[in-house]
């Protein structure tokens, strides 16, 4: 009996189902006004109802225009996905009543999506996983309900600013078959966005926003189960754990002889369970049809070349680069490509130092750095919020020559990693003593020459200072030059101590090593 | 009644640059003829004296200006500097009112300009205020306005067509030269016909919608209603251009030629000089008006004499026209008049402990009136998951078709088609208000037009039983300035017949103080229907 891939803890109720997933992912893209009017996006902090305009509130005689940004952004999408990008598009009402929606219909791509038949490839715990991305179309977001007390009466209150803003829809084949891919799917799509500036993409505002429709068939089965919609997951953990749960429970409910109801469920974080919202009775009949108001929309080749001509490479593109051209593992090209902080060190250093090897490079970026970063909250924003800052605004990912390197706390710029591995490589710093200059600067932003000079960490090489020295011991010595003569292998270690105390720990400890086994047994023969 | 008003506004620009009249002096006649005959008529929905008065006062500073710059300076100026207008209620001006004749958008004052009110106010244009209508431009007959209908300046217990009859009325009875409609099916034509006055639609895409209220996006265009093709050309010119606002309209110049049309009347129609024009047999309808038909073969006899060829040629799909258009119309409509919730703006109905569908259905349900809901049902069914391929889908197609029929007629190098506006003349009042169809069919010569996205115009061509009859001419997309001129040569050809010298028949009686109003007249004919009917369903006695 085949169990279901990566259900691990609830294998036991799943285990004779398949679960068959399908996602769809709403993004808000990066443009600085909304979908169809000039209105400002930048609404966050905002009072209610202050970034609107006719247009976007709706009012009677208004007309749509095309945000070009916003379709620029979704081609680029398109372009990343290796989907089909539609010569012509267009815009289709999708007709439903609710106070969120100002005109009463939404406009979006029905018929015609910018983008279809992409595709998505990402690793898992067990493996390389390609999921096909049926459709990527662009639409409208609607106002925000805020439901409070006024007087003594409760009401629904509708805040404007967030109708109009352009959101991408993906939606991906019902390929997904477990948790885990659900949620590196997730991920990965977020990855490319950021990659692209299409997005910034963090789940916790809302700019990602995911929902899944699951259902579970008997192993070996061809015919659909029936669908359930889950959804208010906020963030990828959330993702998993809802879909895991709602696999579990649809088991369940199969198991016991009932059967499941097509319905929508949401998550409820706090209780790590999903709940009824919704018992669809029928399909919604939105009554598309072809937006009147907006002609159709051709898109150039001429533009398309153009915009796959600025294309940055692209996560999984970059990820392979590190393995089969750097040597790194496939854990740290992951690990690398998943934090945009990361990679911009990781790159930088490198464009700094090509003479660095990639793979220590890689080991300091997945080692130190990212623990710090993690670790930092407020002092490392690439970790607590790595899309936040424009394009324009962060580092260029490769060629830092002639940058000026700039002392941020929080932050190690690729000019003091590729220092700090030069002293390291070069003999003049120890790797421990390396990590502390390493977390220094992290913290203060210092160079990272003042921090070993300030702590006298600048290590020993000199032949002639390590030769002296060993002499000294040696002379002071005479039991332990016996022991290790009489082949007291430990004796060394012994010997090298009291060199690196004699050194005030700064005498490179290999070299010490060598000197002395060179003069013990030099004198020996 | 000042004889001001029964210039033309190409006459009024003459005035006002030679300094023999001012814009106020205008504005002011024009506001007392509305005073004087309005009661009667109810051609205008509101009317906003104070601020037409100051926009009168800015056009006659620009007209001091101009005239101590020079002849060239006066020359540069619009010729509607200073020149009253009126506007259909759909169109948004700035903290003015706009209710498209409905309820449901009583008390709503839109925050922003159409583009046309700009436009306007670049020209120079004095408005005066806003004109009834059939609520959201539905209806052919002006009598679906929640405000009550409005009366045919030459038979007071007529309608004056519609939607746009408050403008055509307006125009008739000489409360301004100018006044803008909308178009979706004849709504400026049909009332242009049957008032006696020049309404022209444009091509679809020439003037901007933005800030028109919508009724089917497709189909409408914004035009101009006025009592001669020059001046309608005027205003047409005045408006007409790419808007960035309004996605569908054209990035194609607007024709000075709009503004120079010949002011000599032989000059004028040497314009029809070799003109091929082709008449369409099947926009000779079954039930047409005998005395409708006559005039309209009267005017392309007119037409030929004066040097044009006529030559009888066939739109095959017309007879499909108006089952599309009852599809597409109120399918597009269906999702127009979602906004209408009661939440942001205009009538609003709250039910108490209930919840937003209870609101939705109290505000809509008391809201819109009986053809609106209507048509929003008719679309709603027509979109709905199964039936959208037979019948949205289809009606798509057929528009196809009937757009290639005339194509085909332009690739034979007609330089127009001639045809009949409307298969009758102002009927009564309620005589189409129980029978949907039949009101529906006062429009089947016009609406094609619309769904070709052509230009088509209506010019009066004589009277049938005291009323006017209507003449339409279409022509190929962006051919608006050679259609005028042909209007203009029309004109110039029927200068001299007897019914050109006629006003509007009913007009002294519209100046009768206390005279009954339309709705008055309206629910008297209606009473007398009742008893005519209850009496010829009893036995006799
Ligand atoms: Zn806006």
């Amino acid at each position: 009996m085949s169990a279901v891939p990566g259900a691990a803890g609830t294998r036991h109720e799943a285990a004779r189902y398949e679960a068959v997933i399908g996602i769809e992912v709403h993004c808000k893209l990066r443009t600085a006004s909304k979908m169809f009017c000039a209105c400002s996006t930048a609404y966050d902090g905002a009072a209610p109802n202050s970034h609107t305009c006719p247009v976007c509130l709706g009012l009677p005689g208004v007309l749509p225009t095309i945000n070009r940004r916003a379709v620029q952004l979704v081609l680029a999408t398109g372009l990343a996905i290796d989907a089909e990008l539609a010569p012509t598009t267009r815009w289709d009402r999708k007709n439903y009543f609710y106070p969120d929606l100002p005109k009463g219909y939404q406009i979006s791509q029905y018929q015609l999506p910018l983008a279809a038949d992409g595709r998505l490839a990402f690793d898992t715990s067990e493996g390389p996983v390609t999921i096909r991305i049926r459709r990527a179309h662009l639409e409208e977001d609607t106002a925000r309900l805020v439901h409070a007390e006024l007087g003594g009466r409760r009401v629904s209150l509708v805040d404007f600013n967030r109708a109009g803003v352009p959101l991408m829809e993906v939606v991906t084949e019902p390929d997904v078959r477990t948790a885990e891919q659900a949620r590196r799917y997730a991920e990965e799509l977020r990855l490319v966005l950021r990659a692209i500036g299409a997005s910034d993409a963090e789940m916790e505002n809302g700019q990602l926003r995911v929902e899944a429709n699951v259902s579970l068939r008997p192993a070996g089965r061809e015919e659909l189960g029936t669908r359930v919609e889950v959804k208010n997951m906020n963030s990828f953990r959330a993702v998993e754990r809802a879909i895991a749960h709602e696999i579990e429970r649809q088991a369940e409910v199969l198991n016991a002889g009932g059967s499941v109801h097509q319905e929508t469920r949401g998550w409820d974080d706090a209780r790590q369970a999903t709940y009824l919202m919704r018992i669809k009775e029928s399909e919604d009949d939105y009554r598309y049809f072809p937006e009147p108001d907006l002609p159709p929309l051709r898109v150039a080749p001429a533009w398309l070349d153009e915009i796959g001509g600025t294309l940055p490479e692209l996560p999984g593109t970059r990820r392979a680069r590190y393995r089969e051209a750097l040597g790194l593992s496939a854990y740290d090209a992951a690990v690398i490509v998943a934090d945009p902080g990361a990679t911009e060190l990781f790159e930088g250093t490198l464009a700094e130092a090509a003479d660095l090897a990639p793979k220590a490079v890689a080991n300091w970026v997945t080692g130190e750095y990212l623990r710090l970063s993690r670790a930092g909250g407020a002092g490392a924003p690439e970790a607590s919020a790595p899309g936040s800052t424009a394009p324009a605004a962060r580092a260029p990912l490769a060629g830092h020559a002639g940058q000026p390197a700039t002392a941020i706390a929080g932050r190690v710029t690729p000019a003091a990693l590729a220092a700090l591995l030069r002293l390291v490589a070069d003999g003049q710093l120890s790797g421990t003593n390396a990590k502390e200059v390493f977390a220094a600067h992290f913290a203060s932003g210092q160079a990272v020459a003042a921090i070993v000079e300030a702590r006298g960490l600048r290590q020993i090489s000199d032949a002639d200072v390590i030769a002296a020295a060993v002499d000294r011991v040696l002379a002071a010595s005479p039991a332990a030059v016996a022991d290790y003569r009489a082949g007291k292998a430990q004796a060394l270690g012994f010997l090298v101590g009291q060199v690196m105390k004699a050194t005030r720990g700064q005498a490179n400890a290999g070299a010490v090593q060598g000197a002395l086994r060179e003069r013990l047994d030099r004198t020996e023969a | 009644m000042s004889e001001l008003t029964r210039r033309t506004a190409h006459e009024m620009a003459g005035l006002l640059r030679r300094g023999e009249t001012s814009a106020r002096e205008l504005a002011e006649a024009h506001l007392a003829e509305v005073e004087r005959t309005d009661r009667a008529l109810h051609a205008w929905l509101s009317l906003d004296p104070e601020r037409a008065l100051e926009e009168a006062d800015e056009a006659d500073a620009r007209l001091d200006v101009a005239r101590h710059e020079g002849p060239a300076a006066l020359d540069a100026l619009h010729p509607l500097l200073g020149v009253p207008v009126a506007l259909k209620d759909l169109v948004s001006v700035r903290g003015g009112q706009a209710t498209a004749g409905s309820r449901i958008l009583a008390g709503y004052r839109p925050p922003y300009d159409a583009h046309i009110a700009e436009c306007l106010r670049d020209a120079g244009a004095v408005i005066l205020g806003k004109t009834n209508m059939d609520e959201f431009a539905m209806g052919s007959s002006t009598e679906h306005s929640a405000f009550g209908p409005t009366a045919n300046p030459w038979a007071l217990d007529r309608v004056p067509g519609g939607s746009s009859g408050g403008s055509a009325a307006a125009v008739a009875a000489y409360h301004v030269p100018l006044a803008i409609g909308t178009d979706t099916g004849g709504s400026i034509r049909q009332p242009a016909a049957l008032c006696g006055i020049v309404g022209m639609k444009p091509t679809y895409g020439r003037v901007s919608r933005y800030g028109i209220v919508a009724f089917a996006s497709s189909l409408d265009q914004v035009g101009p209603l006025g009592r001669d093709a020059r001046d309608a050309a005027a205003l047409l010119h005045a408006v007409a251009g790419r808007d960035e606002r309004d996605s569908t309209s054209a990035p194609i110049p607007v024709p000075d030629g709009l503004l120079r049309l010949a002011a000599d009347d032989d000059e004028a129609a040497a314009e029809l000089r070799g003109k091929r024009l082709g008449l369409p047999r099947e926009y000779f309808v079954p039930g047409m008006e005998p005395g409708v038909e006559a005039r309209v073969r009267e005017g392309v006899a007119a037409l030929e004499a004066a040097g044009a060829t006529v030559e009888e040629v066939s739109l095959p799909h017309t007879e499909y026209g108006l089952a599309t258009y009852y599809i597409i119309a109120p399918a597009e409509a269906s999702a127009n008049l979602a906004r209408y919730d009661g939440i942001r703006f205009g009538f609003s109905v709250r039910e108490p402990a209930a919840d937003f569908i209870a609101d939705y259905k109290a505000t809509r349900g008391q809201g819109f009136g009986a053809e609106v809901k209507r048509r929003i049902m008719l679309g709603t069914y027509a979109l709905s998951a199964g039936y959208y391929d037979a019948y949205y889908l289809k009606a798509q197609k057929v528009r196809t078709l009937i757009k290639a029929d005339f194509d085909a007629l332009w690739a034979r190098g007609f330089d127009a088609l001639v045809a009949p506006t409307s298969p009758s003349v102002a009927f009564r009042f309620g005589a189409r208000m129980a029978d949907p169809v039949a009101m529906y069919l006062s429009d089947a010569c016009t609406l094609p037009v619309n769904m070709a996205g052509l230009p088509g115009v209506s010019f009066p061509c004589g009277l049938a039983d005291g009323l006017p009859v209507g003449l339409q001419l279409i022509a190929g997309p962006w051919r608006e300035a050679e259609l005028l001129r042909l209007v203009r040569a029309y004109e110039a050809v029927t200068a001299g017949a007897d019914w050109r010298r006629l006003e509007p028949a009913e007009l002294g009686l519209a100046a009768v103080p206390d005279a009954p109003t339309p709705a008055e007249r309206a629910s008297a004919l209606a009473a007398a229907d009742r008893v005519a009917s209850s009496t010829a369903g009893w036995p006799a006695t």
